[in-house]
């Protein structure tokens, strides 16, 4: 028996390392003195790189405040047309990549889309000066805010539903009316649930790459790549990517200090009692219309662009190159999930095993891979492996006198282990999640019935794991497929995917034929969506 | 002057009665309680009261105002009833003073600093006023609902399940303590609960509820002695019921002999009723020479509590001193100690089986 905790701390150390020795390897560029690119960069496009991130992050923050907030509220406190199935459709956005947005809204809304040749023919004009430009960072805002809002939507729903009942009740019964009693009461109890969504929405906002460089967005995502593709200069790359996980880390530290609060604000039961207040006629359909129109243009308008696209395009993108194309971003999804889960089962158990200090806190540290936006985590998987490859292939060399090549990072290895490094954390919060759920009584009730151990993880933890790891395992899969800055970044040379093509294409100008590929993947996200709405629905029943 | 008055009052639960036909009065000053089990619609009962459930018929008054009827509904927040919640409900934002001080809207800092703290005084928390709610344990968090509710001054007080998250030991103390709380603020309150004992000690009058219905309105001592239904007969407190025939109309005998009671009305002589025997109506003696064999023992601390059968099967229970042990299978002397026996007709009994 003393064997085994030792073997899990090992285990666990080395998973550990895996997935921190590329942030480690980035942040030692810290100590690294900046070239003749970095002094440009910081004489020149930081200040706007900087500028735009605060601007993205204040418009972002205070859309999805707006929209994420008021139609939690409206959902879960009316009863109006709609508000049922309202109640899980909202969180339909989330199924739609913002790049992807991006590509139809472009097209929707630029000089030759339908909107304005709509206008054009319907005022008789031949120009529309007037016409904001989507293609801006006050666009970008509007669409991200669209995209991301369901995160503020779903925390605060989850906080308005949970406690709020019977606190509101118990005001009203002290005379309080309903303005005072949501900003009074209903609103500071949500508040760390609100602040959290908030900053979950922004992490995003920072780590998107396809928006804003579609946009024409200057931001750090867009300048880390131009640094690395443009000019080639990876350390630059790096030092920049430095100042993003900055702002990341900021935006952590607040999350966590709100998760922290949240505990004392978390109150009992839910109250199954309390009937909704019924709003009919002319209120009832303006609660439809104001909970309606983020779905509307967050999800319905994106969606009908695409499946436009794809009928239109069908005739020449569907064909080999597509299944080829679906075929390849299909099995190196399914590859990758196998592998987090895997990796994430043997930490969960290890940590659940070796009831360690060391080994939970080696746990804790591989979760913070989510938060490192694709761009920069590509650069820092990059540098490592370039290195390694370099080393193998120079020792080859002088040895045998063969070229061994890119053996780490210009293959699929590289994307493997840079996705596994950023959903590790899905992953383990699924797979945590299920493993708490069966008590460590019924391993020894299982024993003492005379299991042998390898009985018991067959015939007690697989049945009641089982969930959890195909919800983790579906998961990781969609983030994958959709994952664009990292995929770019890392593939081999000639593998592409279905977000790589979409990419291509709407870089080309050629928005139709995104079409296909952006609408498989729509269509594929939203397979986690069902999931996490019909959890949902459990928890209510 | 009545200070709650409910007349036939009926509510609905989505598609089903919850509530129907409830009649009720409690006095100023008094504090009331419903009990019944889970379901019986007693936590309904008590937010329609409060406004928080729309009424299907009939009419709520408080101090001889109509707040809830057919025509009329006037909205909970100009009701003046405070309400304690089964999970407190306390704000996680605001501390324990603000707490307490939120319902005092109309009020100068200077009142309301006077008010919470006679309040914190009254419930005995006079140093907590800085905490949080999470900062306390159940039955402080219990006490500040209390407070806040009682701040305002309303004009009655509504407890749903007010002790059911704490500690059993604490709740029955806690329970005469409230009571002594309304007391010094004479202040009329209406509960609800499903435990007996909380009931028994909170309330002057206790409501027993069964599927929507109000059975019996009554002290807690005549519900016990004379319980209207059988339902309350089994609820409260133990006993057996035992077949009986109605001799003349003070009198019905059984097969423990001849007993004195007041029958229902419409019953006839010779007709079969069910009587209801309390285990403290049935003594042990030993000296006794009517005897019956034991079926079941139960050691209860303080007592044990005997299952006896009687020659024609049926079964009553009989109290004895923890010291006296008899096996099971035993035969052991009774004496009956009933000054007045409660009847039921067979129809009342059968459409509620013990």
């Amino acid at each position: 028996m003393s064997k085994t905790p030792k073997l899990w701390l090992w285990l666990s150390i080395v998973i550990a390392l895996l997935m921190t020795t590329p942030i480690w390897v980035l942040v030692s560029f810290v100590f690294t003195p900046g070239n003749e690119n970095w002094q440009h960069l910081l004489n020149t496009l930081l200040p706007e790189y900087v500028l735009n991130s605060i601007w993205l992050m204040l418009g972002v923050g205070f859309g999805t405040l707006l929209l994420g907030v008021s139609t939690a509220w409206l959902v879960t406190h009316y009863r109006f047309y709609g508000s049922r199935w309202l109640h899980w459709a909202l969180l339909l956005p989330l199924a739609m990549p913002a790049y992807i947005s991006a590509y139809t809204y472009t097209g929707l809304l630029e000089f030759e889309g339908p909107v304005q040749t709509a206008f054009r023919e319907l005022t008789g004009q031949t120009t529309l000066g007037w016409f904001p430009e989507i293609r801006s960072i006050g666009g970008a805002i509007l669409l991200f805010s669209l995209v991301l809002y369901p995160y503020v939507y779903l925390l605060s729903r989850s906080a308005f539903s949970a406690s709020g009942h019977h606190a509101l009740e118990v005001s009203r019964t002290l005379g309080v009316g309903p303005w005072k009693r949501f900003f009074y009461i209903a609103l500071p109890m949500a508040r760390p649930a609100i602040i959290a969504g908030v900053t979950l929405a922004l992490m995003e906002t920072l780590a998107d790459f396809g928006a804003v460089q579609h946009f024409g967005v200057d931001t750090f995502t867009t300048g880390i790549y131009r640094t690395w593709s443009g000019l080639g200069d990876t350390h630059t790359a790096a030092q920049l990517s430095l100042v993003l996980l900055a702002f990341v880390a900021l935006l952590i530290g607040v999350e966590r200090w709100t998760r922290k609060q949240q505990r004392y604000f978390e109150q009992s039961t839910p109250s199954t009692e309390t009937e909704l207040t019924q709003l009919k006629g002319v209120r009832g359909w303006s609660l439809f219309a104001i909970c309606f129109l983020p779905l509307l243009l967050g999800f319905l308008v994106p969606s009908a662009q695409l499946f436009y696209w794809s009928f239109t395009t069908a005739d020449t993108q569907w064909n080999r190159e597509f299944f080829e194309l679906a075929w390849n971003s299909f099995s190196l999804a399914l590859i990758s999930a196998l592998v987090v889960v895997g990796l994430a089962v043997i930490l969960a158990y290890a940590k659940r095993l070796s009831r360690q200090k060391s080994v939970s806190r080696l746990v804790t540290v591989t979760h913070l891979g989510y938060a490192v936006p694709g761009t920069v985590l590509a650069i820092a998987v990059l540098i490592p492996l370039a290195w390694l490859d370099k080393v193998i292939d120079d020792f080859a060399y002088n040895h045998y006198e063969v070229s061994t090549g890119l053996i780490f990072s210009g293959t699929l290895f590289a994307l493997v282990l840079a996705y596994s490094v950023r959903f590790m954390s899905v992953a383990l919060q699924s797979v945590e999640a299920g493993l708490q759920r069966i008590k460590p009584n019924m391993d020894d009730s299982a024993r003492t019935l005379g299991l042998a151990s390898g009985t018991i993880l067959r015939k007690v933890h697989l049945p009641l794991l089982q969930t959890s790891l195909l919800t983790a395992l579906i998961l990781v899969f969609v983030e994958v497929l959709k994952e664009l800055p990292t995929t770019l970044i890392l593939r081999p040379f000639n593998f592409d995917t279905l977000s790589i093509r979409a990419y291509e294409m709407a870089a080309d100008e050629r928005l139709a034929d995104a079409g296909l590929p952006a609408l498989l993947i729509v269509l594929t996200g939203l397979i986690p969506v069902i999931l996490l709405s019909q959890l949902m629905d459990k928890k209510r029943a | 002057m009545p200070e709650l008055r409910l007349h036939q009052v009926k509510a609905m639960h989505q598609e089903h009665i919850a509530v129907n036909q409830v009649n009720l009065w409690l006095k100023a000053g008094e504090v009331g309680c419903l009990l019944g089990p889970s379901g019986c619609g007693k936590t309904t009962l008590l937010r329609t009261i409060a406004g928080l459930h729309a009424l299907a018929e009939g009419e709520i008054q408080i101090d001889q105002q109509v707040v809830s009827s057919a025509k009329k509904m006037v909205p909970t927040e100009q009701r003046e009833v405070g309400m304690v919640f089964q999970d407190y409900a306390l704000y996680p934002h605001l501390n324990v003073e603000q707490n307490i001080a939120f319902g005092l809207h109309r009020h100068s800092r200077a009142q309301k600093e006077a008010r919470v703290a006679q309040l914190l005084e009254l419930v005995g928390l006079p140093a907590m006023a800085k905490r949080f709610p999470h900062q306390l344990s159940g039955g402080q968090q219990q006490r500040i609902a209390l407070a806040r509710a009682l701040a305002p001054k309303p004009k009655i007080l509504l407890m749903d399940e007010p002790f059911s998250g704490l500690d059993v030991e604490l709740r029955e103390s806690l329970a005469r303590e409230v009571r002594g709380i309304l007391k010094a603020e004479g202040m009329s309150a209406l509960m609800v609960t499903h435990n007996q004992n909380e009931a028994f000690a909170m309330a002057d009058s206790v409501g027993v509820l069964k599927e929507g219905r109000l059975l019996q309105w009554d002290t807690p001592y005549n519900l016990y002695h004379q319980p209207a239904h059988p339902f309350i007969a089994d609820f409260i407190g133990q006993g057996s019921l035992i077949t009986g025939s109605v001799c003349d109309c003070r009198a019905v005998h059984t097969e423990l002999g001849l007993l004195k009671t007041q029958l229902p009305l419409g019953t006839q002589a010779g007709e079969a009723v069910s009587v209801l025997v309390r285990p403290d109506d049935i003594l042990h003696d030993d000296r006794s020479d009517w005897k019956l064999e034991v079926v079941n023992r139960a050691f209860r601390g303080s007592h044990f509590l005997f299952t006896l059968k009687l020659p024609s099967g049926e079964k009553v229970m009989c109290m004895s001193q923890s010291h006296h042990d008899h096996p099971v299978g035993s035969k052991i002397g009774i004496k009956l100690e009933m000054d007045h026996a409660v009847v039921f007709t067979k129809e009342a009994t059968l459409s509620q089986t013990l």
